[in-house]
C-alpha cells in the first residue's frame, strides 16, 4: 500500500470518526444539546484527532526510521571483504545494491532467475529496463538486492498494517469517551495550543540549526585558515581549490570585503536618509490624507521590486550613464574624454542600493513620526510655531531615538544586500578610498565562492561559511540594537 | 439659529462688565467639520482682562469655539469657519493676517498637559526662541524665570531647571505649559479643559493662578466643572448643541440665569 494511498484512508477514517463522534454526542445529550458540555462538534473533532494523530505521527516515525533500519541491516549482510575497505567503499556497495533492487522490482521472475544463475548479464538486463548500474554488479549484490527488496516489502506491508489499526483504536478509544459533561472542547483547544507551539519551535529550531551549521563549517574553515589571518588580514586571494589539494594556498583577509561592505552601505545611506527622511516627513506631516493615501503605497511599491531588478537598473542604465557623464565632463574640462568613473563602481552600487532603500527609510520613519502625539503638535503650533519649526524643533527631537532605530535597521539591510552589489559594484577586493572605483563586498564574494563544482573540504568554499557569520553577527548586533533603541523609545509615550 | 438678539445681549450686561472693552468679538461663528455642522452663528465677544468661561454638555461646541479664536482648527482636516472674529480689530481670518502671528498673540494651553520632551528651560524658552524675543541668553534667562513665576512654578523647579519637563508631575506639567503660553507674552490664553487631567490639589493651584493671570491676560477657559466656572471667571457663556444659549456675568448665570436650559443644566437636570 503507498504512503499516499494509506493517507487517504487515514483521513477517510478520520472523516467517519468525525461524524460519529458529532453522532454519538447527540444520542447521549437526549435531544437537550444545552446539556452538552462542549458542542457536537468538538466530540466530532475530538474523536478524529484521536482516529488521526497518532496514526500520523507513527507513520512519520516509521518512514523515518525503517529505511534507516533496512539499510543497516543490508550492510552488515555485506560480505566481509567488502565491509572491511572502508566506509566509502560500503556506502557505495550499499548505493549499488540499491539500484539493483530497484531494477529488480521492473524485472519478471524469469529475468531475475536468469539473471541468478548467470545465463543474462545483469547490468544489460537493467539497463534495458531504465536502471544505470555504475559498475558490472557482483553476484553477492542479488541476494542483498533480494533481500533489501523483501524487507521493505515486509516493512510496508506491517507499516500500513499497524497504522490502520492505531487509527481505528484510537477512534474507537475516543468514542468511547464520549458524553454529556465530557469537556471535548477543553482538550481539542489543546491539540490547537500544541500545534501551535509546534510550529513556533520549528521556526525557532531552524534559525538555531541554520546558525549552527554555519559555525561548525565556520569552525572547519578556521582549523585550515588561523582566525587572525582572516580577521585582519589585508589581503583577499583564495585562488583555485587545487582537487584534492586541501591545503591553505590562498590569502582570506576579511578587511578588503568588510571595508567594501561598509562603504558601499554609507554610500546607499547618505542617497536614502535624507531623500527617505524628507519624504517621509512630507508624507506624515504636510500631506493631505488623500495624496497621503495615494502616494505612500506607490513609494511603497519601491520596496516590492525584487533586488535582482535594481541591479541590472545598476548594470544597464546607472552605471554606464555615469561612466559616459564622466568621459563628457572630463572632455570638457581637460579635453581628454577618459571617464573617471568606472561603470562598476562604489558609486554606482550605493546610488542604486540607495535607491532601494528609500521606502525602508521613508516608512519606517513615517510610522514613528506619525507616532509622535497629536499634543505635542498642537502644543508648538498653538505658540505660534510654523509647521517645519515645529517638525524640526518637536517632533524630530522627539521622533530621533525611533529614527535612528528605523536607520539601523536600514544599514543592515544595506549590509546584508547582495544583488545589486553583484552586478555592480565590481570584483575587485581592494582596500581604497576612491567612490569612484570598484569594491567588493562580503556577499559578493560568498557568492563567488559557492558558484560552480563545489567540493566543501577546501578553505575556498568553507571560507563562504565564515564570511556569511561574519555579515550574521554584523547585521544581528544592528537589528537587536535598533530594536532596542526603538523599543525604548516606544516607552516613552505609553 | 440666534438664540439671543443683540439687544437681548446688550441687556444681559451686567452693570460692572458695561465699562469692560471687548478684546475679541466673535460675530455669526459657524463652523463645519466637512458636511456636519458644529456651530450655529455664535456671537459671542471676549472682554479684555477678564476669565470668561464656556460651559455645556459635551458636544455643544464650546471647545470648537475656543480653537477658531487662535485658528488651531486649521489644523483639522476638512473644517470650514464662517462668520467674523476680531482681535483688537483686526478681523483674524482676513488672508492678510498671518496665523502664526495670530497664535503669538493669542496662546493656548491644551486639556492634557503637553509639554515638550525637552528639558523645563527649554519648553519655556520654545515660544521666546522662535519668535525672538530674547537677544541675549540673560534675556532669556530672564524671560524664562518670569515665566515660570507668573506661572507659579519657579520655586518648584528653579534647581532643576535642565531636567526634562516631561519628569514633573502633571499639575505641575500642566502649569509649566501655562509658562511656556505665557512666555511668549501673548494677549489672550485660551484653555482647553486644562484642569481635567488633574487632581483636586493641582487643580486648585491652577485656579489660583488664572485668577492671577488675569490681571495681564484676556482669558477664556473651556470647563466641565460648574464650580471651576464659577470660581475662576467673571463671565459665562453657556452652549447647547452648537448655539450659544446664553451669556452673562458669573455671579447672575449661577443664580438667576435668564434661559431655562442654563437653569436646568446648572441644575444638573441635563448634561
Amino acid at each position: 500500500m503507498s504512503t499516499s494511498l494509506l493517507l487517504l484512508i487515514i483521513a477517510l477514517i478520520g472523516f467517519i470518526a468525525f461524524l460519529a463522534g458529532r453522532a454519538r454526542s447527540f444520542t447521549r445529550s437526549a435531544g437537550k444539546l444545552a446539556s452538552l458540555h462542549s458542542l457536537p462538534g468538538y466530540h466530532g473533532s475530538y474523536v478524529a484527532i484521536w482516529a488521526m494523530l497518532p496514526a500520523l505521527l507513527l507513520l512519520a516515525v516509521w518512514l523515518i526510521v525503517a529505511p534507516i533500519y533496512i539499510d543497516y541491516t543490508v550492510r552488515s549482510s555485506l560480505p566481509e571483504p567488502v565491509q572491511n575497505q572502508g566506509a566509502a567503499t560500503v556506502q557505495l556497495a550499499l548505493g549499488q545494491v540499491k539500484s539493483v533492487a530497484a531494477g529488480f522490482g521492473r524485472l519478471n521472475a524469469d529475468e531475475i532467475a536468469a539473471i541468478e544463475n548467470g545465463s543474462t548479464n545483469m547490468r544489460e538486463a537493467l539497463a534495458a529496463k531504465g536502471v544505470a548500474l555504475a559498475g558490472e554488479g557482483e553476484p553477492y549484490m542479488i541476494q542483498s538486492a533480494q533481500q533489501f527488496n523483501a524487507m521493505r516489502q515486509y516493512s510496508r506491508w506491517l507499516m500500513s498494517a499497524i497504522v490502520l489499526l492505531v487509527s481505528v483504536a484510537g477512534g474507537l478509544f475516543a468514542i468511547r469517551n464520549i458524553d454529556v459533561r465530557f469537556r471535548a472542547r477543553n482538550r481539542v483547544e489543546r491539540v490547537m495550543l500544541g500545534s501551535l507551539i509546534v510550529a513556533s519551535s520549528i521556526a525557532i529550531l531552524t534559525t538555531v540549526g541554520i546558525v549552527a551549521s554555519m559555525l561548525s563549517e565556520a569552525g572547519r574553515f578556521f582549523t585550515m585558515v588561523p582566525p587572525f589571518e582572516f580577521f585582519f588580514g589585508t589581503v583577499w586571494d583564495p585562488r583555485f581549490a587545487g582537487a584534492g589539494s586541501g591545503g591553505a594556498s590562498g590569502q582570506f583577509g576579511l578587511l578588503p570585503l568588510l571595508a567594501g561592505t561598509l562603504y558601499i552601505a554609507f554610500v546607499a545611506m547618505l542617497f536614502a536618509v535624507p531623500i527617505g527622511l524628507f519624504a517621509a516627513i512630507y508624507m506624515a506631516e504636510y500631506a493631505s490624507p488623500r495624496l497621503r493615501s495615494t502616494a505612500k503605497p506607490l513609494l511603497e511599491v519601491l520596496a516590492g521590486i525584487p533586488t535582482i531588478v535594481y541591479g541590472f537598473f545598476a548594470l544597464v542604465t546607472v552605471g554606464p550613464f555615469l561612466r559616459d557623464i564622466s568621459a563628457q565632463l572630463n572632455g570638457l574640462v581637460t579635453g581628454n574624454y577618459q571617464n573617471f568613473i568606472q561603470a562598476q563602481s562604489v558609486i554606482t552600487a550605493g546610488i542604486v542600493m540607495g535607491i532601494m532603500l528609500i521606502p525602508f527609510v521613508s516608512s519606517l520613519s513615517d510610522d514613528i513620526i506619525t507616532q509622535v502625539p497629536r499634543a505635542l503638535r498642537d502644543g508648538s503650533l498653538g505658540l505660534g510655531a510654523t509647521r517645519s519649526e515645529t517638525v524640526k524643533k518637536v517632533i524630530l527631537p522627539a521622533a530621533l531615538p525611533g529614527i535612528v532605530g528605523a536607520l539601523l535597521l536600514t544599514a543592515s539591510r544595506a549590509v546584508g544586500e547582495t544583488m545589486i552589489v553583484v552586478l555592480a559594484a565590481g570584483v575587485a577586493a581592494r582596500m581604497q578610498l576612491n567612490p569612484l572605483e570598484p569594491m567588493t563586498t562580503v556577499t559578493v564574494k560568498i557568492v563567488n565562492q559557492l558558484t560552480g563544482d563545489l567540493e566543501f573540504t577546501s578553505p575556498q568554499t568553507l571560507v563562504a561559511f565564515a564570511l556569511g557569520i561574519t555579515l550574521f553577527v554584523i547585521t544581528l548586533g544592528l537589528n537587536i540594537y535598533a530594536l532596542y533603541i526603538v523599543r525604548k523609545y516606544r516607552e516613552q509615550y505609553e | 439659529m440666534n438664540i439671543m438678539s443683540e439687544a437681548a445681549v446688550e441687556k444681559a450686561l451686567d452693570q460692572k462688565m458695561n465699562t469692560v472693552p471687548y478684546k475679541m468679538i466673535g460675530n455669526d461663528v459657524s463652523v463645519y467639520y466637512g458636511e456636519k455642522r458644529a456651530l450655529f452663528d455664535v456671537n459671542l465677544n471676549i472682554r479684555e482682562n477678564t476669565v470668561t468661561a464656556l460651559i455645556g454638555p459635551s458636544g455643544c461646541g464650546k471647545s470648537t469655539f475656543l480653537r477658531t479664536l487662535n485658528r488651531m482648527n486649521d489644523t483639522i482636516e476638512n473644517c470650514r469657519v464662517t462668520g467674523k472674529i476680531t482681535l483688537d480689530e483686526d478681523d483674524i481670518y482676513d488672508p492678510s493676517i498671518d496665523v502664526v502671528e495670530l497664535r503669538a498673540r493669542v496662546g493656548m494651553v491644551f486639556q492634557k498637559p503637553n509639554p515638550f520632551p525637552k528639558s523645563i528651560y527649554d519648553n519655556v524658552s520654545y515660544g521666546p526662541r522662535i519668535h525672538g524675543l530674547a537677544r541675549t541668553k540673560a534675556e532669556l534667562d530672564e524671560v524664562v524665570e518670569t515665566s515660570l513665576q507668573k506661572a507659579g512654578l519657579w520655586n518648584e523647579v528653579k534647581d532643576r531647571l535642565q531636567e526634562p519637563g516631561t519628569g514633573l508631575s502633571g499639575g505641575q506639567q500642566q502649569r509649566l505649559c501655562i509658562a511656556r503660553a505665557v512666555a511668549v507674552s501673548p494677549e489672550v490664553i485660551l484653555m482647553d479643559e486644562p484642569c481635567s487631567a488633574l487632581d483636586p490639589i493641582a487643580t486648585a493651584k491652577v485656579e489660583e493662578l488664572i485668577h492671577e493671570l488675569r490681571a495681564n491676560f484676556t482669558i477664556v477657559i473651556v470647563t466641565h466643572s460648574m464650580q471651576q466656572a464659577a470660581r475662576v471667571s467673571q463671565r459665562t457663556a453657556m452652549f447647547h448643541l452648537g448655539n450659544l444659549v446664553e451669556e452673562n456675568d458669573t455671579d447672575k448665570m449661577f443664580t438667576n440665569p435668564d434661559d431655562q436650559r442654563t437653569q436646568d443644566y446648572i441644575m444638573g437636570r441635563f448634561g
